[in-house]
């Protein structure tokens, strides 16, 4: 007989315990120890049929093919650019993926991208040996210049967004800034005044900080009203 | 040399009282801080990131580097003079040994997953506190781990089998032998064990088979920290 030992969506640890018997299997971040199926990482569990799955509550962020990221160019090569994702490698941009334009031989990459730069990209594909490809071919993705970048957890970027963006279109009426939301933890802010950026990114500050709080947005919603009386003044 | 006492007054196979806290250095990917009487140590883990120089690379895993560091002002009031010593060094390595059992790092060929072990006060038992800490801030850090790794002094003072001895009773003038063991709790597979001094077989086995209950209450403890932290994320 077999038999669940948590809930789902129960925050396990490693070494948890997580079903007994043969009729469940071990997904991510579980794994089989005779007659247990046992947790080896901190997370949510998450039960899918018969598998048992535990989601990453922490952690560096861990890239996924589409995902949407700012990365910051960090170098060329004579036909690619490196750039930091915020994973343990570098990405690799290529050109024939970077940019529509006929690239004529011996021209300069760095009138594209130049180290430093930051970039709003799609990660094309992922393979097991950790290496990225990413892509500009795609809506929206494109060179960012200007703003300011601040840093959430990867793991709380779905807060920062909301239902249906709900949280993000909150910040971008309140403050009048543009955001673009990596799924990598970055987010870029540019506002109309300095101190428009300031106002978006604390509020960015507030959601990673009191992530696991219920009624956030209207939480973010009365800090934000709060503070753009204080601007306009 | 007879021991009849403990010098602090506790019973021979009781631990200094703990505590432990996940998530203290934001900076990092993972951190925690564990405290076994005077004795406090704090983990910081950081990467996984590209591991340079690329010879010291593994292509089956990432390399997991262990730092262990005694601050200048946690000793006894001696200045510990900072920076890499011959037992720091041997210290850092045998921490990380006791890692690798139950840590997966093969998602990350190629790279590094740094351990910095700090100790801000030091009364015994330092490598044992770095563990228990570095394996909460391992965990913390979203790392596959097969199990928590605890870890406890024990010991011989003067003639007595001892848990988790402070510095006064490694100092005893009757003689004493610290044994360091890490454990796995879940299957109490060992994966550390050091000894320095001469123990008899029968005291060896005693000695371990007190350490081992002693893990079992740290795991409680170090279990207790990381839920903790996580429960409030997951409420939401």
């Amino acid at each position: 007989m077999s038999k669940l030992l948590f809930e789902e969506r129960q925050v396990v640890i490693p070494g948890d315990a997580l079903a007994e018997g043969m009729d469940f299997l071990p997904g991510k971040g579980a794994f089989r120890e005779g007659e247990h199926i046992i947790s080896s990482r901190v997370g949510l569990l998450n039960i899918s049929g018969r598998i048992l799955n535990v989601m990453p509550l922490s952690g560096r962020y861990v890239p996924r093919r589409d995902d949407i990221v700012i990365g910051y160019v960090r170098d060329m090569s004579y036909s690619s650019w490196f750039v930091d994702v915020g994973y343990a490698y570098e990405a690799s941009l290529s050109m024939k993926d970077a940019t529509a334009d006929f690239i004529e031989r011996g021209s300069s990459l760095s009138d594209y991208f130049a180290v430093g730069e930051v970039i709003l990209t799609r990660i094309s594909n992922v393979t097991k040996e950790g290496n990225i490809d990413l892509t500009m071919k795609g809506p929206g993705l494109r060179k960012l210049s200007g703003g300011k970048i601040v840093e959430v957890t990867a793991s709380k970027v779905p807060r920062v967004v909301g239902k249906q963006g709900s949280m993000i279109s909150l910040i971008k009426d309140k403050t009048g800034c543009t955001l673009f939301v990596g799924q990598n933890g970055r987010i870029w802010i540019r506002g109309p005044s300095p101190e428009a950026e300031k106002l978006a990114s604390d509020a960015i500050q507030l959601i990673d900080e009191k992530a696991h709080t219920s009624g956030l947005t209207e939480r973010v919603g009365v800090f934000l009203e709060k503070h753009s009386l204080e601007i306009k003044q | 040399m007879k021991y009849t006492k403990r010098l602090d007054g506790r019973k021979f196979d009781e631990m200094r009282p703990m505590s432990a806290q996940v998530g203290v250095v934001k900076n990092a990917v993972g951190s925690a801080r564990f405290q076994i009487g005077k004795t406090v140590a704090i983990a910081a883990v950081y990467g996984p990131k590209d591991l340079f120089p690329k010879f010291l690379q593994k292509p089956h895993g990432a390399v997991l580097r262990c730092n262990y560091n005694m601050m200048a002002f946690s000793g006894s009031g001696e200045r510990v003079r900072p920076g890499a010593n011959r037992r720091s060094k041997e210290i850092s390595m045998v921490i990380q040994k006791s890692f690798e059992p139950v840590l997966d790092l093969s998602e990350f060929p190629k790279a590094v997953v740094d351990v910095y072990i700090e100790l801000i006060q030091t009364d015994a038992g330092t490598r044992c506190a770095g563990i228990c800490a570095a394996s909460l801030a391992l965990a913390d850090a979203g790392f596959d781990m097969k199990d928590l790794v605890c870890a406890i002094s024990c010991g011989l003072v003067g003639d007595q089998v001892v848990v988790d001895l402070d510095k006064t009773e490694e100092d005893f003038e009757g003689g004493a032998v610290d044994i360091p063991i890490a454990v796995l709790p879940r299957t109490g597979e060992i994966t550390l064990l050091q000894l320095d001094g001469e123990i008899s077989k029968a005291d060896l086995a005693k000695a371990i088979d007190h350490g081992k209950e002693a893990c079992k209450k740290i795991y409680e403890l170090q279990q207790a920290a990381l839920r903790q932290k996580y429960a409030q994320e997951a409420r939401a």
